[in-house]
């Protein structure tokens, strides 16, 4: 039955994946909803042949949605897909393929626990069978020689760091000789040269005619360096298309929230005399694989104090946060929190008002399986008045949620969805949320706060951040955006090879030692 | 008995000659339970399918050569394939139920244990005292020994044989297959999968009706090869051990082979000490397998260490 129509459709786009050109690609009146909630509300989008087109929205405005039901992820209320002006219907990620339509989604797609050769070979739809690996490998390494970025083909995925497994997922699609590339937010785990080093050479594709890509992105500085056209969407509405060329950021902006909107500044306040809240001493800990991945960490971080740690992802970051939230043991070295020990029980927790934002909120912070409200309340549940002695109120807790929903915006059907649905932006408002809510922050440890987040959002929380820090909050900020850690902090250190091989106050910081800091370790 | 003419000698040999018999079973189930896992499910219940494939084994082969007038020589395999068909079934019902949103893989595999046991028991009832036509066995100690002891230790079943091309065999399966990469795709990382366009549940679905066949085939093995007879304490726990053996073999079905023949030669060491006269504390020996289930549970589980080889969305919840 599938032969019988993969065949028709060979026969009417006999060269989808060979023609000189890319396809056409248009959307018309596209409209999508789970269960009350519209995402998509008669949306249109025209991907010109071997165009690089962005599409713009803020978190929640349905990008994701618009483009899973192009590929045939989801399946849309109404609304077609015009293929070189001819209406086709695509149900699968499959049929998506016959029309050389390819996606490299906003999570990672390729199986951790199988090698690159055989994630690539597991993605063609048309692999054989019985799979003849030494004829494999060989065009393997043919492709690799010819492709724009290079990954060895021989490694587990799950040993790749995050910016060769992104490389990867973008191979994959030129692998299937995708003459449309849909990429999600592809850019987020990559640092700013990766970013542009990807981008860079798929745009010389774009050029030379090979490719149209459809971009959805955050980051302005990659609109207007690599695209020709964008689409917005604002609220799951269309809310204009333009040339890159003849729009400002600001107009940019504009079209994506629906008015003007002021920059706003937060002074620094000058710090008063130093009164140290954390301190880590000779910090060990061990990766998941039992190798050490901290070597004695000495870090100190004083009341009103942003310290922010930069670096490239893998070096230690994500564990140092893990053993300071508690979710990883130690094996040397103690950490002090207003001088007395601390092991993140929620006894100290409490008693120290230690904050916590990790990166992959979905994994490491929620419960994806509980709703959005229960979600909000894992810190504050168990405590009056959401508590009264050992019974739960749930009318406290659904009310305290409904509140945070609104301040922080967080784009979500019901408080009852679980979390687990929300957008990615939106996931992480609610993290945001329940740990900015409090009044009484002593410690704040953020890791990635901004990742995936609209710039609006990226605003709003750089200023609670700095609120925080001017009201005497001690804050630990660990990110992989240089820019960020530049404009927040006080007080610069680089981690690399899990030593911290950088330090500086952020006046005297120099950025080309940072950058050296970053890539040498000091053995 | 034919150990004494060998004096200490019988130890080594009655342990040789335990784990050619008594392994099958552990390879069987652990080479369903592989398969399962590979997946992302876990089936504790091929406990219950291997009694229930035991007694239907046992049963249709009974009936089979003393009622339909089938050939003893041919009845006993009728019984070998019904056991796996029976096993399917009770493998469709755990993937089914499984399968259902916020189900546990655990508790419908506790269930399913106390289901296929019961059933087995209820049904089998009536053949516990008939004998019925046994698998042949290939004398291979025949041809290289006169000595009655060697001759009836090297008797080994074809079934034992099958079960140890398989490992090999399903090890190819996984690495040089689309169906064998799709299979591990799901059980690493169901969204990977579903994002290559597989249906998750039809995948899990075929691979735990697949290895609650071979489940079943290990139950035909227990009643129709060795101890070769039909009783309700005739598995004693080998079903559940093996889906611990899996564990211990890294979910890579080679390796399940090795498992199963240091397991089969473990339950052998009791009964080997005893053949020699040892009266006294054989009990412990016999105990050997339980103990070294134990001791990989805990030797195995740290909670530093996530476990090398295991499948990414193994028991995850879905829905
Ligand atoms: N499977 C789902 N079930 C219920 N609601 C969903 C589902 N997927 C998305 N939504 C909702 O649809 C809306 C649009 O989500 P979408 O993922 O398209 O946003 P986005 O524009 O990609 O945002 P982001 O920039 O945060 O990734 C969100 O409010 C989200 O909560
Ligand atoms: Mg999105």
């Amino acid at each position: 039955m599938t032969d019988i129509a993969n065949q028709t459709e060979a026969n009417v786009l006999p060269n989808a994946h060979t023609s000189a050109t890319p396809p056409d690609l248009q959307v018309v009146n596209m409209a999508k909803h789970f269960g009350s909630l519209i995402a998509l509300d008669n949306v249109s989008l025209h991907l010109k042949p071997g165009t690089f087109h962005a599409l713009l929205g803020e978190n929640g405005a349905g990008k994701s949605t618009l483009v899973k039901c192009i590929m045939g992820f989801y399946r849309a209320d109404h609304g077609d897909v015009l293929i070189n002006q001819q209406a086709r219907t695509i149900d699968s990620p499959r049929d998506a393929h016959q029309y050389g339509i390819g996606m490299v989604y906003q999570h990672f797609t390729s199986v951790p626990a199988m090698t690159v050769a055989e994630n690539l070979v597991l993605s063609r739809f048309e692999s054989p069978n019985l799979i003849k690996w030494k004829e494999e490998l060989e065009a393997l390494n043919a492709f690799m020689a010819d492709a724009p970025f290079k990954v060895p083909v021989e490694a587990l995925v799950g040993q790749l760091a995050a910016g060769e497994k992104q490389k990867l997922e973008i191979l994959k699609q030129l692998y299937l000789q995708s003459r449309i590339l849909i990429l999600d937010e592809p850019t987020s785990v990559l640092t700013p040269g990766e970013a542009d080093e990807v981008l860079g050479l798929i745009r010389e594709q774009v050029t030379d005619g090979k490719l149209s890509v459809l971009l959805i992105s955050h980051k302005f500085r990659e609109v207007t360096s690599f695209c020709d056209e964008i689409t917005v969407l604002r609220k799951g509405k269309y809310a204009g298309t333009g040339a890159v060329k003849d729009l400002s950021v600001a107009q940019m902006a504009e079209m994506m929230m629906g008015e003007k909107r002021e920059p706003q500044p937060v002074e620094k306040t000058p710090r008063t005399e130093a009164v140290p809240i954390l301190q880590v001493e000779h910090l060990q800990a061990n990766k998941d694989n039992g190798v050490p991945a901290l070597h004695g960490l000495n870090l100190t971080v004083n009341k009103g104090e942003i310290v922010g740690i930069a670096g490239i992802s893998g070096n230690g970051q994500r564990e140092l946060v893990e053993v300071l939230a508690g979710q990883r043991p130690a094996t040397g070295g103690q950490i002090l929190v207003n001088g007395t020990p601390y092991t993140a029980t929620r006894k100290e927790i409490n008693q120290h008002c230690v904050f916590v934002l990790p990166e992959e909120p979905l994994k490491n912070a929620c419960v994806a399986h509980m709703s959005v409200a229960d979600n909000l309340a894992l810190r504050t549940f168990d405590r009056p008045p959401q508590a009264k002695s050992f019974m739960l109120s749930f009318k406290a807790i659904r009310a305290a949620a409904a509140n945070l929903i609104g301040t922080f915006k967080i784009k979500t059907p019901s408080p009852e969805t679980p979390v687990g649905n929300l957008s990615g932006g939106n996931v992480q408002r609610t993290v945001l949320a329940r740990e900015l809510s409090s009044n009484h922050i002593n410690l704040l440890i953020a890791a990635n706060p901004c990742f995936g987040l609209d710039f609006a959002m990226v605003d709003y929380i750089h200023c609670q951040i700095l609120n925080a820090r001017n009201q005497g909050v001690a804050v630990l900020l660990v990110s992989e955006d240089l820019d960020e850690l530049l404009k927040l902090s006080d007080r610069l250190l680089v981690i690399s090879g899990g030593h911290f091989t950088y330090e500086s106050e952020i006046e005297t910081a120099d950025f080309s030692a940072i950058g050296h800091a970053m890539c040498h370790s000091v053995h | 008995m034919a150990a004494e003419t060998l004096g200490w000698w019988g130890v080594p040999l009655g342990i040789l000659a335990g784990t050619l018999r008594g392994s099958a079973p552990f390879l069987f189930v652990s080479l369903g339970e592989c398969l399962t896992e590979k997946s992302g499910k876990i089936n504790l219940g091929l406990e219950g399918t291997l009694l229930m494939g035991a007694m239907s084994a046992y049963g249709i082969s009974y009936l089979s050569s003393t009622q339909w007038g089938i050939s003893p020589a041919i009845a006993p395999w009728l019984g070998v394939l019904v056991a796996g068909l029976a096993g399917m079934v009770l493998g469709f019902i755990h993937a089914w139920l499984s399968q259902q949103p916020k189900v546990n893989d655990i508790a419908v595999g506790i269930a399913m244990i106390i289901f296929g046991s019961g059933l087995a028991f209820y049904l089998g009832k009536p053949f516990i005292q008939p004998q019925a036509p046994r698998l042949p066995t290939i004398d291979l100690g025949n041809l290289i020994s006169s000595s009655p002891a060697i001759q009836s230790a090297l008797k080994i079943s074809p079934l034992f044989i099958l079960g140890v091309l398989l490992a090999p065999l399903m090890s190819w399966f996984f690495k040089s297959t689309r169906p064998g990469l799709f299979i591990r795709a799901v059980g690493d990382s169901p969204d990977a999968a579903l994002a290559m366009g597989v249906s998750i549940n039809k995948v899990r679905m075929l691979c735990i009706i697949a290895g609650s066949f071979l489940a079943g085939i290990g139950g035909a093995y227990l009643s129709l090869v060795f101890p070769g007879s039909w009783s309700e304490r005739i598995s004693s726990g080998q079903g559940l051990m093996a889906v611990a053996l899996v564990i211990f073999a890294r979910w890579n079905p080679i390796q399940c082979l090795w498992a199963s023949l240091f397991f089969g030669g473990a339950q052998s060491i009791g009964p080997a000490l005893q053949a020699v006269g040892i009266e006294q504390g054989y009990y412990i020996f016999n105990a050997a397998p339980y103990i070294l289930t134990l001791l990989i549970m805990v030797i195995t589980c740290s909670p530093k260490k996530t476990l090398s080889g295991a499948p990414g969305a193994l028991g995850t919840i879905s829905g």
